[in-house]
């Protein structure tokens, strides 16, 4: 009997071991071909280099359709089943459209602006940090998002900001980006006081049409494409494209561009910072000699 | 002396390069086609636009621009038509010279410019005010660039052909249009609604006409020596 047990046995874990050896070699040889969860990709495959990291697509799709497709969607395009209970609505890879560059306005970001913003995630969004993956992972992703608009295989990424030094945080600096807020009317959405109140304000739209808020300095919130002074500089000087939100580049000179970083830290008046400090010391000696920002302010329209 | 030459020079050069915008390139054929872009039905009203909020702007119009979404005129016409050739011969493919679009009293003119894929545009903010111009490309890419009173013209080109609608964001009522073409045979309605396609050799075609609301109608022409007609109905609906 023991036996005539073993054998069955035997024939059984052979099989078993047959099937699984089958099963495996199916998946490798299935590796290139359309995935049934995913919709199609505009370009077969792609890498990614990120800090010595070399991110590969065919990875990233199995993380993408684990972690990403519930908002992202099957196909990139920003409709997974979550979306419809998002906003801001998750991004639409197909269009290769983002806010968080270091590249100019209407060029593909960087490999690392793309990791970076996977690292990052966006606050007050839907987007949470993906460190817990670890920085391989998080390279494959950002070569499979791009599988999903046929402008990677076509197009290089813009040339990334050149950011030079920061110039000293002083009351001139202050004052000068004061001025720039209201002569670049910086002021007619994000408002008078930063407070995202201004008279454009209620009639943005992103450019799929949907509703969008400009920051609101105000609140303590932190910027979504990084919280640094230079992230600041950056924001503004890129824009956000898909949004409101416009470059600068071509029209603010390096000093005053830190000048207005400078001026936009007084504006975060529930974040403690060194500018912040400095503004409010001189407007209480100073605050009455200093024309309101706003349409009736000499430096502005007229 | 001296300035009395240097005064005539700068007025040979700007009269020179006056005529190298406005200057038309000769027609390649003697045939045309003409028509006239009318609708049926109810067309959405256009509103007056409130700019009360740019004072620098407002002082610009005596009375307070509209929209143009759809702008019609007597006979229910149709203006701001583009009118092209989509099928025969294209024309010129590359042009020699650019295209001007200019931000003026918070509005767009012309409200809607056609250019050659790959043409050079200059765009110019000849307001008091800071503008960004923001063309919602979909085949080309959108970007987003600021523009503050007293910049420099903003240098660029499209390369593939698509209407591209133009926003501001800061002035929101600030709507227009770049019709990227791949041909040079084009003609935009004016108020009465009338096109005028010139420069055509004989032969078939096919005319597109595109308007912002309500989309293409094609129709196909054959054109002998003179002016074939091609007339365009649009239907009109009110929202």
């Amino acid at each position: 009997m023991t036996l005539k047990k073993f054998a069955v046995t035997f024939a059984l874990g052979s099989m078993a071991l047959l099937t699984a050896g089958a099963t495996v070699s199916t998946a490798q040889s299935h590796v290139n071909s359309p995935d049934p969860l995913l919709g199609t990709p505009s370009v077969a495959t792609e890498t990614s280099n990120i800090d010595g990291i070399t991110g590969h697509a065919e990875s990233g799709k199995h993380l993408y359709r684990r972690f990403c497709i519930g908002c992202h969607g099957p196909d990139g395009n920003g409709q997974g089943m979550n979306a419809q209970w998002i906003d801001p609505k998750p991004r639409d890879f197909t269009e290769a459209t983002f806010k968080c560059r270091s590249t100019p306005t209407g060029t593909l970001p960087t490999d690392e602006d793309l990791y970076n913003a996977i690292t990052r995630g966006f606050v007050t969004t839907n987007m949470p940090s993906w460190r817990p993956l670890n920085p391989q992972q998080r390279a494959d992703l950002v070569a499979f998002i791009k599988t999903w608009s046929p402008r990677w295989a076509k197009e290089k990424p813009g040339a990334s900001l050149n950011i030079p030094p920061e110039t000293a945080i002083t009351i001139e600096s202050i004052l000068h980006g004061r001025e720039l807020f209201q002569k670049l009317e910086c002021w007619k959405c994000h408002g008078p006081e930063g407070h995202a109140d201004g008279p454009s304000a209620a009639t943005l739209t992103d450019s799929k049409g949907n509703p969008i808020l400009p920051f609101n300095f105000s609140t303590g919130e932190r910027f979504m494409c990084g919280d640094s002074n230079r992230d600041l500089y950056r924001i503004f000087m890129t824009g956000l494209d898909g949004s409101p939100m416009p470059s600068f580049a071509d029209v603010i000179q390096p000093n005053d561009a830190w000048d207005l970083v400078h001026f936009l830290r007084t504006l975060q008046v529930a974040l403690p910072n060194q500018e912040l400090t400095l503004w409010q010391t001189y407007k209480a000696a100073h605050g009455k000699d200093l024309k309101p920002i706003g349409p009736d302010s000499a430096g502005g329209a007229q | 002396m001296r300035m009395k030459f240097f005064a005539a020079l700068a007025l040979t050069v700007a009269m020179g390069s006056a005529l190298m915008v406005f200057a038309t390139p000769p027609p390649a054929g003697s045939g045309s086609i003409t028509g006239k872009v009318t609708y049926t039905g109810t067309p959405m009203k256009m509103k007056p636009i409130d700019m009360s909020k740019e004072p620098s702007c407002a002082k610009q119009h005596a009375t307070p621009i509209t929209t143009e979404n759809v702008a019609t005129g007597p006979g229910n016409t149709l203006q701001w038509v583009v009118v092209y050739i989509s099928a025969g011969d294209e024309g010129t493919t590359t042009a020699s010279q650019g295209v001007r679009y200019d931000q003026k009293g918070c509005q767009y003119l012309p409200h809607v410019l056609t250019m050659l894929a790959g043409q050079q545009l200059q765009i110019y903010n000849d307001d008091q005010t800071s503008h960004n111009i923001h063309p919602l490309a979909k085949v080309n890419q959108e970007w987003n660039k600021s523009q503050p009173p007293g910049s420099p013209p903003i240098d660029t080109k499209w390369d593939k052909p698509e209407f591209i609608a133009v926003k501001c964001n800061i002035h929101p009522w600030m709507h227009g249009y770049f019709a990227v073409l791949k041909t040079s045979h084009v003609s935009i309605t004016g108020e009465d609604g009338t096109f005028d396609i010139k420069g055509l050799p004989p032969g078939k075609y096919t005319v597109t006409a595109w308007q912002e609301q309500y989309g293409t109608k094609t129709q196909d022409v054959t054109v002998g020596a003179g002016a074939a007609t091609a007339n365009f109905v649009f239907t009109a609906t009110p929202y």
